[in-house]
């Protein structure tokens, strides 16, 4: 339907990798390295969720897929297409085909419901108004807001903004799908809600979805495949939810299991405790 | 606000500012009082021109009758070469003069059209022989300065001491 | 710890930088006009946004200023005998000076403003990415778009302006000191040029109108994304677009009304 690089959907477990991550460095200035010889792959059609504590580069992760910001060493490819920054042609026609879930929604203040879920409707086709009318309320009745379509967005609430970002970002009916942290902040319900939807479309578009979040129990119960990073984008473990669920090695069961003290150590390091209280023990 | 009525108040607001310029230039300014419409050039030499600045009016009886629209200097015979655009129903004989006058005290210059006798009147592009300069002030005082000493029998001044003041 | 001319010269490094920083944006925006010209509502939004929105300041302020014009030249006209000639002084002070220049003051601080907390917001709740997530350039969608509604809007707000400061003055001074009207009128008519003086005030607008929004447009995208960063970006943008008038007024004056 929208266009011409639409692939047919529900192909059945395609096992290449729609998202290359080849010795990825990467820092936001030369003092630190976020990303520090990353290498990753995405396969097509599954749900891949990338967990970790803050600081350990998902996010990053996230926009050097997007080309959002420039690799240091190594590439990213898209579809077997190494993503090139500065060659903005190649960057607007790979982000076609792709639909990102911002953290907060990221939707548009000064325009409605409808007009958000709209707007890459009206930006990239020349569809009829008619149609574009069609398609908007289905992408909001899939996500269960088809109801809401004239409220500004002033009026909704955080787990429905969400939700209206997600039918925006796949107005266009995407190959890939990225969240960035989908379940931050939102009720028990909102977060199942969330959760069925992301996998929900992806088995039904056929799409590649992945997923950043540090919420263990919501990932794993929609993931095909994890991985787990640690600071500096070092990948800690990977595998099936069950595989890291059932880990024995410190660091996954960690964070698997919430343990306020592991590898990830509670205290800051600091001056021994004798010093600071000025005591003898 | 929807859409419909955001652009007829946009619409509103650049009629506003056109009615604004319209009203500056015509009632706040001098566009209305003098419009190019068709007029002729003739040209005045003078000595002096004073303060003659370009788009100066050009009165005649009072009444203005064209601009100045432009004042160069002839270097060979280091006039001041000044051309008039005259409205085209004003015709002057050919021996009109012109002269350099201030509107009141110290007002701007403008130039004043005296009409001759001639029964024949200029053409577009001739030049108006007789003219008169603009008065500076430091002659108009020695000149004073020397009459009154001519007048009291005492020497005349030097015109070094009558220039000062 | 480094000694006073190495910090000097970071800081002419840092400031060329900037005003390089600054030259590369506005040609973005400037190659991005024929794209936001295709969808002429965007920038008739902002028209209304930036234009209509901000009349009553600038017909208040204009016709205040007008008043007191007329009131302070009057006293000074009057021990000269030249009362008649208030109305010419007072358009010619509106016409060529505060029109333009108080009128771009109101609108830095108005509207200039309200297009930094804007884009400044819209950059913090993570709007711009996702609309170049999109691929869509924010540029031509939301920043020249406003940039093109402010440079129209401006000239309109200073011709208003010294419209309604004449106006305000002809009631102060015929009504309320006793001026001729005709006089009042016909020595204002025979002393402003429309090209010289009007004219020029006018192209005096059009370039504040460039610059106070351009400034405003440039700290809104370039601010730190947090409740503070819009802050200090609001101020900053009504500090330098104000400066920056006022600099370019000194110069264009100087190149416009002296031979």
């Amino acid at each position: 339907m929208p266009s011409e690089t639409h692939r047919p959907h529900a192909e059945p477990a395609g096992s290449d990798a729609l998202i290359e991550v080849d010795h990825v460095s990467f820092g936001y200035d030369a003092s630190r390295a976020i990303l520090s010889d990353l290498s990753l792959s995405f396969k097509r059609g599954k749900v891949t969720a990338i967990l970790g504590g803050s600081g350990c580069g998902k996010t990053t992760l996230l926009r050097l897929i997007g080309g959002v910001y420039a690799v240091n060493k190594g590439a990213v490819r898209f579809d077997g297409e190494v993503i090139d920054t500065r060659n903005r042609e190649q960057l607007y026609r790979l982000r076609r085909r792709l639909g990102m879930l911002f953290q907060f929604g990221a939707l548009f203040t000064d325009l409605s419901v409808f007009e958000n879920v709209a707007f890459p409707l009206r930006e990239q086709t020349d569809f009829p108004e008619a149609m574009i009318r069609d398609i908007v309320l289905m992408k909001l009745n899939a996500v269960g807001l088809r109801g809401a379509a004239q409220l500004r967005i002033a009026e909704v609430s955080g787990g429905m903004a969400r939700r209206i970002a997600l039918a925006r970002a796949i107005a266009l009916d995407p190959e890939l799908i990225m969240y960035d942290e989908p379940f931050a902040g939102l009720d028990l319900i909102s977060m199942g809600v969330a959760a069925n939807l992301i996998r929900t479309l992806n088995d039904v578009t056929g799409a590649t979805s992945l997923v950043v979040s540090h919420d263990v129990a919501e990932c794993m119960t929609i993931s095909d495949h994890v991985i787990l990073l640690a600071t500096q984008g070092r990948i800690v473990a990977q595998g099936t939810p069950a595989e890291l669920m059932n880990s024995t090695e410190p660091e996954v069961r960690q964070f698997v299991r919430g343990e306020p003290d592991g590898p990830v150590k509670f205290h800051y390091p600091a001056r021994p405790l004798a010093e600071d209280f000025g005591v003898t023990l | 606000m929807g859409k419909r009525s955001i652009e007829i108040m946009v619409g509103l607001f650049v009629v506003l500012g056109i009615v604004g310029v319209v009203f500056l230039a015509l009632k706040a300014a001098n566009l209305g009082s003098f419009s190019s419409g068709d007029t002729y050039t003739l040209l005045a030499r003078f000595d002096n021109i004073g303060g003659l600045k370009v788009r100066a009016p050009v009165r005649s009886a009072g009444v203005t009758v064209g601009r100045v629209a432009s004042i160069t200097l002839d270097a060979k015979t280091y006039q001041g070469v000044v051309r008039l655009e005259v409205q085209r129903e004003v015709q002057f004989p050919s021996d009109s003069s012109a002269r350099i006058l201030t509107s009141g005290l110290l007002g701007d210059q403008y130039v004043g059209l005296e009409p001759g006798a001639e029964e024949k009147a200029f053409v577009a592009g001739d030049t108006i022989k007789q003219t008169q300069s603009a008065v500076v002030l430091e002659s108009l005082i020695s000149q004073f300065l020397f009459s009154k000493a001519a007048d009291s029998g005492s020497p005349a001044p030097t015109a070094a001491s009558g220039a000062k003041k | 710890m480094t000694n006073p001319l190495q910090a000097l010269g970071r800081r002419v490094l840092d400031a060329l930088r900037a005003l390089g920083h600054n030259a590369v944006f506005f040609g973005e925006l400037l190659r991005s006009v024929p794209a936001a010209l295709r969808r002429p509502f965007l920038v008739v939004a902002q028209v209304h946004a930036i234009g209509n929105l901000s009349l009553l300041i600038v017909m208040s302020s204009g016709l205040a200023v007008g008043f007191v014009l007329a009131l302070q030249m009057y006293y000074a006209l009057v021990t000269y005998g030249a009362a008649e000639s208030l109305g010419l002084i007072v358009n010619l002070s509106l016409v060529r000076e505060l029109g333009p220049v108080v009128t771009a003051l109101l609108f830095a601080g108005r509207a200039g403003t309200s297009l930094t907390a804007e884009i400044g917001l819209m950059k913090a709740g993570e709007q711009l990415a996702a609309m170049e997530m999109m691929a869509i350039d924010p540029k031509s969608r939301v920043l020249t778009p406003r940039l093109i509604g402010g440079i129209i809007a401006m000239p309109v707000l200073a011709v208003l302006f010294s419209a309604v400061g004449i106006l305000g003055a002809y009631v102060v001074a015929v009504y309320l000191i006793g001026v001729d009207s005709g006089n009042f009128w016909s020595i204002m008519q025979n002393g402003v040029d429309v090209w010289r003086d009007v004219g020029n005030g006018i192209v005096k607008s059009f370039v504040f109108g460039v610059i106070c929004t351009f400034v405003a447009v440039y700290q809104g995208y370039e601010t730190n994304a947090t409740p503070e960063g819009v802050a200090h970006a609001t101020t900053r943008t009504v500090v330098i677009a104000s400066l920056a008038v006022l600099a370019s007024d000194f110069v264009l004056t100087a190149l416009m009304f002296t031979h």
